[in-house]
């Protein structure tokens, strides 16, 4: 592992990106204006609003998914291209590899995430009690996750249509049992199980506890957790990307 | 410095594609030349090291084939022109030159050795064929690699711009690399040092241009492969 080739593989994903002004705007405003349409929702609806319980756990949502589907389309894409081949057939680290794509990905979550807190809490006036730099950093944590599980899921798919299929297989779900429909306590056994062990969840409860403002504790239990499973995603990752192939 | 292939097994959907094959290459532009689909890309896939082997040695200068040594020694162009679509040549070039710890000043070097010095700006998508192919070629060229692995590096081009690029192989070559180029087109034979002629994963023939017509008898290595394969 080499942290100038890390970086190099970093800034060339972000040049990439650059290059696709729409991807950028669209990555920026989509989820501000999700944000609103979901304020819009519940405008209306009696008593304290939903938008306070909701709101957060989208905010955790967004990056995940977002990072999942960018990264496991571009990975596949350098697959197809020939570029990984080539690289791998240099003297780059696979963590290299992975780690640069984590650290762009991460900062595009950032600036995605800054947008759509800044809406959330400034305009339609969403009430975080516990700190919105913390709630930033849970954001990134969760693009993270989502950038890992996307490389280590695109590895298992041969074709763009095979990765973005891995979406409602493996982030649907987790969506689903996150607790966001259904509180994950009122969950049948089998399913509390499952939705404890996952880690949306976790990337979930982490907004959700600092909206509220409970002790800073919880909010960096479930931190660790989301960034452990990243790490573990981007370690497993590292194992299927193979320098040679069949 | 040598690339030895010593029974060489790749078996890929239950059939061999190389069934211990055996070659050795040495310096000078070796040319390998066979139909499409006989197996050029996989063999040059296993000199490289990325591609999964089922049996024998590929040995280069001396290392096992794929070795972390290795790695910035092999220059490596793939059949598809592996450079990134939506970056300039130049921001290709620094990537990979990042990548292998090469000094920036090779950036110019390896593009103007290719001949895109006024291209150096243009997003290689937007570039012709022939120009990607030979962004991907100046990729190949950073850092001096011992050894240039060239899969159809001259497909499609325009007779000039494949002159000049045989050209150049010959220079890397006569500065010391081990050039291994492929190609289907049978009339790219003559521009070689040696040639090992290739059909149905097995090397059929490995000598000079002139010696391989002479001991078939023929005027042209596209004759010679027919008597090869007949006889």
């Amino acid at each position: 592992m080499s942290p100038a080739r890390t970086l190099a593989v970093a800034l060339r994903v972000l040049q990439q990106v650059r290059r696709d002004p729409r991807t950028l705007a669209m990555l920026v405003v989509i989820p501000c204006a999700l944000m609103a349409l979901l304020w819009w929702m519940f405008r209306e609806v009696p008593g304290p609003s939903p938008f306070d319980r909701t709101g957060p756990a989208l905010l955790a949502i967004f990056p995940f998914v977002v990072m999942f589907l960018v990264t496991s389309v571009t990975t596949l894409r350098e697959r197809a291209s020939g570029t990984l081949e080539r690289l791998l057939a240099m003297p780059l680290g696979r963590l290299d590899f992975l780690l640069g794509y984590g650290l762009a990905f991460g900062l595009l979550a950032a600036v995605q995430s800054g947008a759509a807190v800044g809406v959330s809490v400034g305009l339609l006036g969403m009430e975080v009690h516990g700190s919105v730099g913390v709630l930033l950093v849970v954001a990134v944590a969760d693009a993270v996750l989502g950038t890992a599980l996307g490389l280590f899921v695109s590895a298992f798919a041969n074709t763009e249509f095979q990765a973005v299929q891995f979406m409602p297989a493996l982030v649907v779900p987790q969506i689903l049992l996150c607790g966001l429909f259904v509180s994950r306590d009122q969950l049948p056994g089998v399913l509390h199980a499952i939705a404890e062990v996952l880690p949306l969840s976790y990337a979930v409860d982490a907004m959700q506890h600092l909206t509220v403002g409970s002790a800073d504790s919880t909010v960096t239990y479930d931190l660790l957790v989301v960034l452990g499973y990243a790490v573990a995603l981007l370690v497993l990752g590292a194992v299927t990307l193979r320098r040679r192939t069949p | 410095m040598t690339i030895e292939v010593a029974g060489l097994v790749v078996r890929r959907g239950g059939r061999a594609v190389l069934d211990g094959l055996d070659l050795d290459v040495g310096s000078g532009v070796t040319g390998l030349l066979g139909p499409s689909g006989c197996g050029k890309s996989t063999l040059l896939r296993a000199i490289v090291g990325v591609q999964r082997t089922h049996g024998g040695t590929v040995t280069v200068l001396g290392e096992p084939a794929g070795s972390a040594a290795l790695r910035r020694r092999i220059g490596y162009v793939t059949q598809a022109a592996s450079v990134y679509d939506d970056l300039t040549l130049a921001e290709n070039v620094a990537f990979f030159a990042r990548v292998l710890g090469v000094a920036a000043a090779e950036t110019d070097r390896v593009v103007e050795a290719v001949d895109l010095g006024a291209q150096r700006q243009h997003v290689v998508g937007r570039m012709s064929g022939g120009q990607r192919s030979r962004a991907s070629l100046a990729v190949a060229l950073l850092g001096r690699p011992d050894v240039l692995v060239l899969d159809e590096p001259t497909v499609g081009l325009d007779p000039v711009l494949r002159r000049d690029l045989w050209a150049l192989f010959h220079q890397l070559a006569d500065d010391g690399a081990i050039v291994l180029v492929s190609s289907h087109v049978m009339d790219e034979a003559d521009r070689c040092d040696r040639l090992l002629l290739m059909r149905e994963g097995a090397i059929i023939a490995a000598d000079t241009p002139e010696a391989i017509k002479q001991h078939a008898g023929t005027p042209d290595i596209e004759s010679a492969f027919l008597r090869l394969v007949e006889s």
